[in-house]
């Protein structure tokens, strides 16, 4: 009997056709969780190095979380991995929404996909009934539509489907896959998914899922909701709105975006516009908010109401969530969100990562001003700023002209583009766009948390320590006074220490050894949200969530009959967080990579910047180029690791 | 029958207020799992949120009476520009589709506003919608007196109108003789 878990996989060769429901061993359950964890695991057993994103050979794995439908609250999340063909390292794009869950009524954990498809399919997966149907009426069609089509053809009106639009088809490497109101978006999942020839997955179960102590669950689970009424109602003082509460940023709900539209910057990455946020701007946008979204919407088993449906004039409607209401006007320049509400729908229904893609358009706009892209390049191309960026969008996921080249994202297309193209690919970590943020002095921990972390985008890395030092020592006090996520008590104090400017300010303090501290936190509570499928709006990434390292182990044993304390937990993603590293080591990410874009801070400190890596690096347990040394790797049960990269030489035994 | 004054329960439904995070069923179903709180499966709720939502339409309707046979109702409604059929309301588990059946055994479902829980205790659906689309009414009404039916003869009457007395005597002689 398994609990919380179904026990089994889907594995489906698309190739062949060939698929098989797999038992899984319960063993990696203790060692990984679930979700990320044993989808990394799985990626390091069968992906290896040589395979590109494009090969038969790697592997696109739709995976639930370890507590996905369960009772507990905001446990929806889909989390896909793949390699990116971006990067060439493992990217695990994720998305909320109904699918995961479905999967597990439906009696699966995981759904493994290898080979491609010699033509496009859709994969319908009802219980024990799994297919893999044609899919050649649905070529080219938007992700919305596609969904529409396929529950009305199977008459399952309740049945989740994750879809690729024409960028995924065109294998876009900014490629999204699109489901309800969610979208797993980043490092080109929908570009793969879209090589193996797989349209769309709709997936619809009705079998139990077992617990294995409920009614000591449902106590946990009990609590919890308690929070989340009582954070609900009570959002942090001095805190801007869009962060004072609990969930994915409530942008569908709040119409305040003071603090998006001028502490991130527009165009390419390009302008900070301090002051933007006047009166008039704030009714234009509100107003046009309010008459576009026409209901607010909750993912599976979640009371807050981060999506929205959207109805906006006569685009045909969609849905949204977060800061997705913002990209398309920030980076064009628009002053108007009816803009944006209307090209955001067209790139729902295309499937682009609302993320880089607006950026890559940003760029070209850029390099046709600068003369490096020309006439020719821009033909047909109308000269108004919102019919330039609708004409390079379609260009952009038809892969036609210009598109082509920008399709691969700012990294590869300045590199094929040349001619002093590269000086504008100014806002990529590891090949990938980040958020268009531009900041003053340097943060140490911003600076951590962009340079190491796997998920190669800053979104959803940081969340529970504040972006910023208090003003005074009064909000300090307040802050840490009712603080229960706490890992530890001594961050208080590192709080209450901080302070804006002097000494105890960035970037000297939190010093790098606090710093350490911080980040590695950040990384373990995102870690333990992705292995069991936790919407990080309720966990890693907001302040003071519904849940945290002293609730999440009583979760997990109630329900698995696992039994997992606080030190047994933090060991679990411990092992997933190095081992997911040591994948992409042997992929061949080093130090050398690991940092942000020159000018994300005006003041930066190279000295400093060195020692924060050392420090984090040792705190880690890992060499000074970033590698997990072969003790750190023996302590995590993770000896095949080390054997693996000793021959491989990236180990060398009897050093470091 | 002699007429008698009875507590009725109801659940309101403000289904404006819905966004579809089905955290109603999911409570309903494992609330009602043998053993209470051991199992989770949505199909098996007493409470199910119709869901079209492209068309704005989040509606939650809690299992009502055992029908035996199909209606004839086709009639459609129009609310608030949104076309709903009579199906849509409807509380019954019918035979015409899964809706409030037991997904393996097929058996009728039946809300019973939780009331295992006691008195004075708001259905669990209840408790757990945040957005306040389900709201507990109780009223004294003056009403026929009649059985109330619990889950065990929900379920043998349904087979008892799908298979017939003679069919159902004959299984559970053989069952219980294997056993």
């Amino acid at each position: 009997m398994r609990y919380a878990e179904t026990g089994y996989n889907l594995e489906i060769d698309l190739a062949t056709g060939n698929i098989e429901r797999v038992e899984t061993d319960p063993k990696l359950t203790e060692l990984y969780l679930g979700g990320l964890g044993t989808s990394v695991k799985m990626m390091w057993d069968r992906v290896p190095p040589e395979t590109k994103a494009f090969d038969p050979e790697n592997l696109l794995i739709f995976s639930s979380g370890l507590l996905v439908g369960t009772p507990a609250f905001s446990f929806n999340r889909s989390v896909v991995t793949t390699i990116s063909p971006q990067t060439d390292l493992l990217a695990y794009p994720m998305m909320g929404g109904f699918w995961a869950a479905q999967l597990k009524y439906a009696g699966y954990d995981k759904v493994v996909f290898r080979n491609k498809s010699p033509k496009l399919v859709y994969i319908w997966i009802h219980n024990d009934k799994v297919e893999i149907r044609d899919a050649s009426h649905l070529k080219g069609k938007g992700t919305v539509e596609t969904r529409e089509i396929i529950k009305k053809e199977l008459n399952k009106p309740h049945a989740a489907v994750a879809a690729i639009g024409l960028a995924g088809e065109n294998r876009v490497f900014t490629a999204s896959i699109e489901q309800g109101r969610s979208s797993a978006s980043r490092l080109g999942g929908g570009a793969v998914m879209g090589d193996k020839n797989i349209k769309a997955i709709a997936v619809l179960g009705s079998k139990d899922l077992f617990l294995a102590r409920g009614e000591e669950f449902m106590e946990h689970v009990n609590k919890a909701a308690e929070y989340i009424k009582f954070r609900n109602t009570n959002p942090l003082p001095g805190i801007p709105t869009i962060l004072a509460g609990i969930g994915s940023p409530q942008e569908m709900k709040h119409t305040d975006e003071k603090w998006h539209t001028e502490n991130f910057v527009w165009g390419n990455a390009r302008t900070r516009r301090r002051g933007f946020w006047t009166e008039e701007i704030n009714e234009s946008w509100s107003t046009t908010q309010k008459s576009a979204v026409k209901r607010l919407i909750s993912c599976f088993n979640c009371p807050q109401q981060c999506g929205a449906l959207v109805s906006y004039k006569d685009t045909p409607r969609y849905k949204m969530k977060c800061f997705s209401k913002l990209t398309y006007s920030m980076a064009a320049y628009v002053d108007d969100l009816d803009f944006n509400f209307r090209i955001a729908r067209l790139a729902t229904e295309y499937g682009v990562d609302a993320f880089s893609t607006p950026q890559i358009l940003a760029f070209a706009v850029e390099l046709y001003e600068a003369g490096i892209l020309t006439d020719k390049d821009f033909e047909g191309c109308p000269s108004d700023k919102e019919g330039r960026f609708f004409w390079l969008l379609d260009r952009f996921v038809r892969r036609e002209g210009i598109g082509d080249i920008l399709a691969d994202g700012t990294y590869w297309a300045a590199r094929k583009i040349g001619k002093g193209a590269e000086e504008f690919d100014h806002n990529t970590i590891k090949k990938h766009e980040q958020v268009p943020v531009k900041l003053g002095t340097l943060d140490p921990l911003y600076y951590l948390m962009y340079s190491t972390n796997e998920k190669i985008s800053i979104t959803q890395i940081e969340g529970n320590w504040p972006q910023g030092a208090f003003p005074t020592r009064e909000m300090r006090e307040q802050f840490v006074k009712d603080w229960p996520q706490l890992p530890d008590e001594r961050f208080k104090q590192y709080v209450l220490d901080w302070e804006p400017r002097g000494e105890k300010s960035i970037p000297y303090f939190p010093t790098p050894d606090m710093c350490s501290e911080i980040v590695d936190w950040m990384e373990m509570v995102h870690n333990i949200d992705d292995a069991l499928g936790l919407c990080a709006g309720m966990g890693s990434f907001c302040l003071k969530p519904p849940y945290h390292i002293h609730n999440y182990p009583l979760l997990v044993s109630a329900a698995t009959g696992i039994d997992m304390d606080e030190e047994g937990l933090k060991k679990t993603v411990n092992r997933s967080r190095n081992l997911h590293r040591a994948f992409n080591v042997v992929r061949g990410m080093r130090r050398v990579d690991e940092k942000p874009p020159e000018d994300h801070w005006k003041r930066r400190f190279p000295e400093l910047e060195e020692q924060l890596m050392d420090t984090y690096y040792k705190y880690k347990g890992w060499n000074n180029d970033g590698i997990p040394t072969k003790e750190r790797l023996l302590e995590l049960d993770l000896g095949f690791v080390a054997e693996d990269l000793e021959r491989r030489g990236i180990l060398q035994d009897g050093q470091d | 029958m002699a007429k008698i004054k009875k507590k009725v329960k109801t659940i309101k439904v403000d289904a404006d207020k819905c966004n579809g995070c089905q955290s109603c069923e999911i409570i309903c179903s494992t609330f009602h799992a043998t053993p209470k709180y051991s199992s989770i499966n949505p199909a098996r709720s007493r409470i199910q949120v119709i869901r079209d939502p492209m068309r704005d339409v989040w509606l939650p309707v809690f299992a009502g009476e055992y029908v035996e046979a199909e209606c004839m109702g086709r009639q459609t409604f129009v609310i608030d520009g949104k076309e709903y059929s009579e199906c849509d309301f409807c509380r019954a588990a019918c035979p015409a589709r899964d809706r409030f059946t037991e997904p393996d055994s097929g058996l009728p479902l039946r809300c019973d506003m939780c009331e295992e829980n006691g008195p004075g205790q708001e259905p669990l659906c209840v408790q757990w919608c945040f957005n306040e689309v389900l709201k507990f009414e109780e009223r004294e009404v003056e009403v026929e007196e009649d059985v109330r039916l619990g889950d065990l003869e929900i379920g043998l009457k349904s087979l008892l109108d799908k298979h017939g007395l003679q069919k159902l005597v004959d299984t559970m002689t053989r069952i219980t003789q294997k056993s």
